[in-house]
């Protein structure tokens, strides 16, 4: 029964695991991708200037309220030729087609963008107020407020909220398998149709899929235990 | 942006919003018994109740939609005893498929925000009502029950968006609800801007609906603070 699992050309286990390794690979800059989204869009949900929100705004709704799948198809199938079009303004005019590597990340970074957004602005309103006005008081502007004295706070109270966002991310990346991409859902899908099991290796896939959030928790544990030093825990008061 | 495109299509599209309906309600209100049972499970106290429970819970939360449904669909065909079962009639429709797959996600998402709407339940609301000689049933369907409705209800609100979100990975096993006309419309047009607009428009509009009526129910069901 577990022949199938065989390393090398004989069997798919070799595969699975290369399918493993991409999940985690296209979650993992989907993320990033999504932090870096995040950051910029709850920057522009706390600014002053109504527009700013206004987009921030329309951004997470529309990113919370239609389903991922619908997203995915409009860069699938719309991706290369708006990069094509952005591409002409700059004087470039030729064919260019994004990998389903890219469409992947961008399509599930947007939408992990959505929840890092909300989950960083929560962050920054929660650092107290006495924190900006201490730093104004000691003539910090700029970077030397937000990068050394905000930006580490709000990324210790951020970090359970990113956790979760990364459960998501992994999560939707399931779904860049309708575009072509090789990670654990596409690679099952090949297998389970070759070899006419798709019981065992769809099995396989949800023990992939739990080993990758099992440890990535541990990762997630550790660093909040890492970030938290020096900070009495609630439940300690 | 071609208008009379997304206006033909509009029509098109709209005629999956009663599937997508469909599946969505059929599997939540199936959806809510299998997360009450769960929620109960998880909080009966007793080991051998509980971890099956949790590891349910782990299981569903910490694998895709899409596989769940994969393996619903495709991987219980497999066996022979199940083609032979009287669940087959159920299992070879995608239709089906789709519903027990979501029926059991929702079931599981679902469990914890009930679980965490009866642990929000004061412990001396419970003990009000022993020392008014209700009895366990009684408490619970009268004090339990109505504290816990309205305590889960915002976090259910959102579990509602999920699951119309969540409706759209059905087309996948070729059931033609939005998600799925719309698909169809963007390989036929090569409009996928246009086509995601409206398809996702309509999406947007049901999940508003969804919001007033979550919002209206916990006005009418009043501000319960269990404290």
């Amino acid at each position: 029964m577990f022949d199938v699992f065989a390393l090398g050309p004989t069997g798919w286990g070799d595969e699975m695991l290369m399918g493993a390794v991409m999940t985690v690979l296209v979650s993992t800059s989907s993320l990033l991708l999504g932090i870096t989204i995040g950051i910029v869009f709850a920057a522009c949900k706390l600014s002053n200037f109504f527009i700013l929100r206004a987009i921030a705004e329309v951004y997470t709704t529309i990113i919370r309220g239609i389903p991922e799948l619908l997203v995915i198809y409009l860069l699938f199938f719309g991706g290369s030729s708006a990069v094509m079009y952005l591409a002409k303004i700059f004087g470039y005019v030729g064919y260019i087609e994004l990998n389903a590597f890219t469409i992947g990340t961008i399509a599930v970074g947007a939408i992990s963008g959505a929840y890092s957004t909300e989950v960083i602005r929560g962050a920054v309103n929660s650092v107290p107020k006495g924190q900006f006005e201490v730093g104004k008081t000691l003539g910090l502007s700029g970077y030397s407020l937000y990068g050394k004295i905000i930006f580490p706070q709000v990324a210790r109270i951020a970090l359970p909220g990113i956790g979760n966002v990364w459960q998501i991310t992994l999560k939707d990346t399931a779904l860049i398998s309708v575009t072509g991409l090789v990670e654990i859902m596409r690679q099952s899908r090949i297998a389970a149709g070759s070899t006419h099991e798709p019981f065992i290796f769809y099995t396989a896939a949800i023990i992939l899929y739990l080993l990758i959030t099992r440890l990535s928790n541990i990762f997630f544990d550790s660093a909040e235990k890492k970030y938290s030093k020096g900070y009495v825990s609630k439940e300690a008061l | 942006m071609r208008l009379d495109l997304m206006y033909e299509s509009f029509f098109k599209i709209v005629e999956g919003i009663p599937l997508t309906l469909q599946v969505v309600s059929i599997s939540t209100i199936l959806g809510i018994f299998l997360a009450v049972a769960v929620a109960l499970m998880r909080i009966s106290g007793s080991k051998l109740v509980s971890l099956p429970a949790y590891y349910f819970v782990y299981l569903i939360r910490g694998t895709p939609l899409l596989l769940q449904l994969y393996f619903v669909y495709y991987g219980l065909s497999q066996f022979e005893f199940i083609r032979e079962s009287i669940l087959w009639p159920l299992l070879k429709e995608p239709y089906w498929c789709g519903i027990i797959t979501l029926t059991i996600s929702t079931g599981a998402y679902s469990s914890e925000i009930i679980r965490g709407g009866i642990l929000s339940v004061s412990k001396n609301y419970i003990e009000a009502s022993g020392a008014l000689g209700l009895s366990q049933a009684k408490t619970f369907m009268l004090v339990t029950l109505p504290i816990t409705v309205r305590q889960a209800l915002p976090a259910y609100g959102n579990e509602l968006i999920l699951m119309v979100k969540a409706s759209s990975l059905i087309s996948i096993v070729t059931l033609m609800e939005i998600t799925g006309i719309a698909r169809t419309i963007i390989s036929k047009t090569y409009a996928p801007v246009e086509i995601f607009l409206v398809a996702g428009s309509i999406y947007l509009a049901i999940n508003f609906i969804i919001v007033m009526f979550v919002s209206l129910a916990e006005r009418r069901l009043g501000l319960e603070k269990a404290t």
